[in-house]
């Protein structure tokens, strides 16, 4: 062993250490959100990385042992909240197939549009973040409008912007208005201009480019033994997308590509998200003019025809006795659930979002548990920082979209 | 690894040509970008001097509606409590006496009725539930305020005025104007 001169006096019998411990989180501001690690640094190096989870646990799953079917969807809003509406209708379409229900195509349609909406404003904000962890701010104050736009058409139809809970099973709880729809086109016609903008501020940028490639690399093999899904795995090369694989809600009638990437860095993730972006606008654009075709009554239709889920209009239960004992017996949980055990998945923005629903037949779900794509991501965290520059792991911390809401349930 | 599907597609990632690399030339062009938005119009509002306008379904702070005879609506059926996800609601019925008639629109109704406000997610699901019209939410926000204790309304908070007796604030807020 070397002689070390020290300038501290250690106390006898100390082993020295040449690495730094850092708690990163979970209160820090570079992590988004309530996320911890254990960093041992070699100076700036990342030697070894440990993830704790639970800060944000809030039971999710026991509470929702606890509500009928229709209260669990405000728990799914708390999940990815970038992107509530996709759980919410996740959680929908959950429930759906254990009640059997059939949607009409017009309710499909609507429900991609929302759901699409989502996946960008989810985009937009984790590309977005990277430029700010990267050093560029600006790019994400030009976007930020339009996400505001995309959550003002969630307020005209559920009436919050957040938190949504948005949809009923069966469908949604009232007709788009026509301000939804104006405000959908004005976003179909202005977005692009400023995806473009956002492109050319960061695709192309050398200092961006240095900055994301080749960190955060994950080969497609290791994603998938991770169990990697979304955005994060296509980057790696594998073309895997549940809206494809597994088509639900009529994703089966609409043309869009997957975009992949090679390598699985943080530049590839980055790509990947900012195409999906672009396929979802032609995903929205396909649905509006597919909902424009509906003619007559048909363009009326919002929900399925299920009077023992769906909640007979409020007129009818101010008059009629036969609508108010069904409001009550809805509102009460007492209609009848069959017994049975689903699994649905809908491709979440940062992954494949599963519920995995298990019903004795009673008010409640026996079991229920959510499979988070993030809970998944955040395991491999330690693999894809080792050997990097802390300043790195923070870019890639937000460029797998890791959300703390999500992770933790 | 093979294609799992004939739609994939591989992103564009061919390196950075000669003029992309000088720096210079990347700082000019987004400078370009920051520069033209100084002529846009300014997206952000100054609260909370100006306000945006709230969809006509927003879900904001609760309100307990009267009818047009300024009785109150709620029966104290316990729709609301039962369908809120969050245990926000509490209430206690009462039943309506002779001569209460002009008070309250039904024979029973809500002696005391309240939401906490802190555990209030505004879901919007005690609108939805509530068979008498007499619960929803509105177009405000809840103030902000220094205890706990303060945050729990009760039927002095949420009732709406009368709009017999005072037409103009019942219709503010029903947000009619
Ligand atoms: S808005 Fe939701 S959480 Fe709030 S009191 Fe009503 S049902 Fe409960
Ligand atoms: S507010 Fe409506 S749902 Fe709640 S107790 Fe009163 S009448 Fe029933």
């Amino acid at each position: 062993m070397q002689e070390h001169q020290h300038h501290i006096k250690l106390p006898e019998g100390s082993i020295e250490k040449q690495t730094t411990t850092l708690n990163l989180g979970p209160t820090h501001p570079a992590t988004h959100g309530v996320f911890q690690n254990i960093l041992e640094l070699d100076g700036e190096r990342i030697v070894s990385a440990e993830q704790t989870v639970g800060y944000i646990h809030r039971a999710f799953e026991k509470l929702a042992e606890r509500r009928p079917l229709y209260q669990i969807t405000t728990l799914t809003d708390r999940l990815n909240y970038c992107s509530s509406p996709i759980n919410n209708m996740g959680w929908h379409m959950t429930c759906e197939k254990l009640l059997k229900i059939e949607t009409p195509k017009r309710v499909d349609y609507l429900r991609i549009i929302i759901m699409e909406l989502a996946r960008i404003s989810d985009h937009l904000i984790c590309n977005s973040i990277v430029g700010v962890d990267s050093g560029a701010y600006t790019g994400f104050l030009y976007v930020m409008q339009y996400r505001e736009l995309i959550y003002e058409i969630y307020e005209e139809i559920c009436g919050s912007r957040l938190t949504t809970n948005i949809g009923r099973i069966g469908g949604f709880e009232r007709n788009f208005n026509a301000v939804a729809f104006e405000k959908l086109e004005k976003f179909l016609r202005e977005y692009p201009k400023v995806l473009k903008e956002f492109d050319n501020l960061f695709v192309r940028n050398r200092i961006f480019m240095d900055r994301l490639q080749g960190t955060g690399a994950i080969s497609a093999e290791r994603a998938l033994n991770y169990g990697f899904t979304g955005p994060n795995l296509r980057a790696s090369g594998v073309d895997y997308d549940v809206r494809v694989h597994n088509p639900y809600c009529s994703y089966g009638d609409f043309d869009f590509i997957i975009p992949v990437g090679k390598t699985g860095d943080n530049y590839d993730k980055f790509l990947v998200r900012d195409e999906e972006m672009w396929q979802s606008l032609s995903i929205i654009e396909q649905a509006y003019r597919k909902v424009q075709d509906f003619k007559g009554a048909d363009a009326e239709v919002f929900h399925a025809d299920v009077p023992e889920y769906y909640l007979p209009e409020k007129k009818d239960v101010y008059t009629k006795m036969e609508a108010l004992i069904w409001h009550f017996k809805i509102i009460m949980g007492e209609t009848d659930i069959p017994k049975g055990e689903v699994y649905f998945s809908v491709e979440g923005a940062n992954g494949e979002l599963g519920f995995y629903l298990i019903s004795d037949g009673g008010r409640t779900p026996y079991r229920l548990h959510f499979r988070r794509p993030c809970f998944v991501y955040y395991q491999a965290y330690e693999e894809v920082t080792k050997g990097s520059m802390l300043s790195d792991a923070i870019i890639t911390m937000s460029s797998m979209n890791l959300i703390a809401g999500e992770m933790d349930a | 690894m093979q294609a799992l599907t004939t739609r994939a597609k591989q992103v564009q990632r061919k390196p950075l040509s000669w003029v992309e690399r000088i720096y210079l030339w990347n700082i000019f062009k987004g400078m370009l970008i920051t520069f033209s938005h100084i002529f846009k119009k300014q997206p952000t509002i100054h609260y909370p001097e100006q306000k945006r306008t709230f969809s006509p379904v927003f879900r904001g702070l609760h309100v307990l509606n009267r009818d047009e005879e300024g009785r109150e609506r709620c029966t104290a059926c316990g729709l609301c409590a039962v369908a809120c996800p969050a245990e926000a609601i509490t209430m206690e019925a009462a039943e309506r006496m002779q001569g209460e008639e002009h008070l309250y629109r039904e024979e029973k109704y809500a002696a005391k009725y309240e939401i906490n406000m802190l555990r209030c997610i505004f879901c919007g699901l005690c609108e939805e539930a509530c068979p008498k019209d007499a619960i929803y939410l509105s177009e405000t926000f809840t103030p902000s305020d220094f205890t706990r204790e303060s945050f729990i309304y009760g039927k002095e908070n949420l009732l709406i005025p009368d709009p017999v007796k005072q037409p103009e604030a019942f219709a503010k807020a029903r947000g009619l104007n």
